[in-house]
């Protein structure tokens, strides 16, 4: 049983009356406890497959199913209702919200589950705490490294037990010896409390955390990389960006309005 | 339920974190707070000076020389036509009554200068004459008394038993005249000035003349006030004077003060005042807002992103809104009090209960109208904006 899969999953824009394929035909099926890496050049289509795994985008055609639930069948209103119960998300920026506290944040997502309660507080607190963040429990986003900032979001997209943690470029904004940092928590707890996590990363370095890499360029997967050993040799070739090499492309995609273009 | 105390917990929490700021603004509402509510209270201050003799008159209906147009200083009538009007059918009473002006030379107010009064006579026991609060009121075969507005009492610091002289111009001449003091009325001031009321006789003998003026055979008067037996029978009792008394024009209280000259036109001009320091105040919050959901477009994507609802983000934005108005109305009306203590009573301000309680009304209204558009600016923030699509 997969906690989530995609079938043939094409996003199409439109793009002075031509289609443009952002995802095409992507198939890709994440067990509970697994946590992968969606790597590749900028423009290859990993962020619109996050969108979609997060329901925030309906893809043009194929099937999303996150634990059981077939996401095209959803209504907005259950779209958004499923986001907070299902999804948990970390971004690459803006993360937390900045007038609540690092607690607070936390215990947002069972405030907007409606499932605030003393346990619940002391479980936020616990995470927060094994994250190494329990002197700074009531320290606003701006008074935190970028690196704490990460883990409380960390905590954020765990707390309430979602199926499936998504995380966008959680390190882009980190240097090296706290991005080694980030990547391990976040994979130990992955590991630890069986979710299935999927990040999103132009650093090849972090895959050594995964447990799969699946490589995109130009909407589709290019290669998928399972064994310790070709995780470890792709680890080794750094960034994303430097060490692939993206397909001539012939438009831009990174110009399309994604989300004008939403459904 | 849940959706709620979220934007509760949002909205508090933010305006808390960043409560320099939201003061801040709240002290720019509450500046436009104090001049919305000192120029009601202007407007209605400036109105009361005009017509609170008239608004106070123990009558409906007013009849008005035919020449007058309906308006109250321009109108000249007979007395002798005061038993006409009121042997007409429906009328319980009616007062002739005089208006004209005086200085008042003995004693002097403070200032140093005759004070300047509305001279104003009237039939003692008929609709006209005011009810004295302290003392008696006029007498109907005692020449020389007068009734004075408490106003007058104060600026002249005398007491009922005392008198007082008045001067008046009597053809080239200017004439003095002795009154003593029997009774105060409440404040009744007529065009902005105090009032001295005087029996009908005693008003025709002092009043100002032109030469000749004082030959005259009949007593001419401005108007006459009717009470009439059933308030709600006004428009019927208008149409019967108007069959049986010749040469006459009927109009009631509210529609003599209305018609008095510039009282319409300063009423309009105070309330464009008011609407436009409220228009401002829309643009102002409106644009403050906006700029507050701009800032956050990021964050409110995120908010999004991660499950909360437009319903949600939306509420908590009005409920920003809602505290920011009111906490700066708040503050701005405590502030127009403070103010209102302070100021001379010179100044013609008159803070009345309807008249605050609808400006603080507009008021709080205009922070949810200003708002708006911010609001439904947040709802349509796209969750796709967390991930910088």
């Amino acid at each position: 049983m997969y906690a989530l899969e995609t079938r043939n999953v094409t996003k199409t824009y439109t793009l002075e009356g031509q289609p443009i394929n952002a995802v095409k035909e992507v198939s890709l099926a994440v067990k509970p406890g697994e946590f992968i890496a969606l790597v590749g050049p900028s423009g290859s289509g990993k962020t619109t497959l996050l969108a979609i795994l997060a329901a925030l985008l309906a893809p043009s055609s194929g099937e999303v199913m996150i634990a059981g639930r077939d996401l095209a069948k959803l209504s907005e209103g259950q779209r958004v209702a499923f986001r907070r119960e299902q999804i948990g998300f970390t971004f690459q920026a803006n993360n937390l919200v900045p007038y609540l506290n690092a607690l607070e944040n936390v215990e947002l997502m069972l405030r907007l589950n409606g499932k605030l309660d003393k346990a619940g507080r002391e479980r936020a607190k616990e995470i927060l705490t094994r994250l190494g963040l329990g002197n700074r429990l009531h320290n606003l986003p701006g008074q935190m490294s970028g690196g704490q900032q990460q883990r409380v979001a960390i905590a954020r997209a765990l707390i309430h037990n979602p199926a499936v943690v998504l995380a966008d470029e959680p390190t882009a904004s980190l240097d090296t010896e706290r991005a080694f940092q980030v990547v391990e928590t976040f994979s130990g707890l992955i590991h630890e409390q069986g979710r299935a996590g999927i990040m999103v990363t132009h650093d090849l370095r972090m895959v050594n955390f995964t447990d799969r890499v699946v490589m995109m360029r130009d909407g589709v997967i290019a290669a998928t990389y399972e064994t310790r050993a070709e995780i470890e040799a792709l680890a080794t070739r750094g960034h994303a960006d430097e060490h692939t090499a993206p397909a001539p492309r012939p438009q831009p995609v990174g110009a399309f309005n994604l989300a004008a273009a939403a459904v | 339920m849940t959706g709620l105390s979220v934007s509760l917990h949002l909205a508090t929490r933010e305006l808390w974190r960043n409560r320099g700021r939201f003061l801040l603004f709240s002290m720019v509402i509450a500046l436009i707070t104090v001049l919305v509510l000192f120029i009601a209270a202007l407007a209605e201050g400036l109105a009361d000076a005009n017509r609170q003799y008239l608004s106070k008159l123990d009558a409906q209906l007013m009849v008005l020389g035919d020449r007058a147009d309906g308006i109250l200083t321009a109108s000249r009538i007979g007395r002798s036509r005061m038993a006409a009007v009121e042997r007409v059918e429906g009328v319980a009473a009616a007062g002739a009554i005089g208006f004209s002006t005086a200085n008042v030379i003995d004693p002097l107010p403070k200032t140093g200068s005759p004070l300047r009064v509305s001279l104003v006579g009237v039939e003692p026991g008929k609709p006209g004459e005011p009810p004295a609060i302290q003392g008696r009121g006029l007498s109907t075969i005692q020449a020389g008394e007068v009734v004075l507005d408490r106003a007058v009492l104060n600026q002249l610091q005398i007491a009922v038993g005392d008198t007082l002289t008045i001067q008046t111009t009597q053809g080239t001449q200017d004439q003095t005249y002795t009154l003593r003091v029997v009774g105060v009325s409440d404040n009744q001031a007529y065009l902005f000035q105090p009032t001295l009321f005087v029996p009908m006789f005693t008003w025709d003998r002092i009043r100002p003349k032109g030469e000749g003026e004082s030959a005259a055979s009949e007593l001419t008067v401005g108007a006459i006030a009717v009470r009439i037996e059933d308030a709600t029978q006004a428009e019927a009792v208008r149409a019967r004077l108007l069959d049986s008394v010749s040469r006459v024009e009927v109009q009631t209280v509210k529609e003599t003060y209305e018609n008095l000259p510039g009282y319409s036109a300063q009423q309009s001009t105070l309330t464009t005042q008011s609407v436009f320091t409220l228009l401002i105040g829309v643009l102002v919050i409106g644009g403050f807002f906006q700029i507050q959901i701009l800032q956050k477009v990021p964050q409110i994507g995120v908010l999004k992103a991660i499950g909360a609802a437009n319903s949600t983000v939306g509420t908590a934005a009005v409920i920003q809104i809602v505290l920011v108005t009111a906490i700066g109305v708040a503050l701005g009306s405590a502030l127009t009090l403070l103010l209102s203590l302070g100021m001379p009573a010179s100044v013609p301000v008159a803070f009345t209960g309807v008249g605050v309680a609808t400006a603080i009304a507009a008021l709080l209204l205009i922070g949810p109208i200003g708002g708006s558009v911010s609001v439904r600016y947040a709802i349509q923030i796209e969750p796709l904006r967390a991930l910088g699509l």
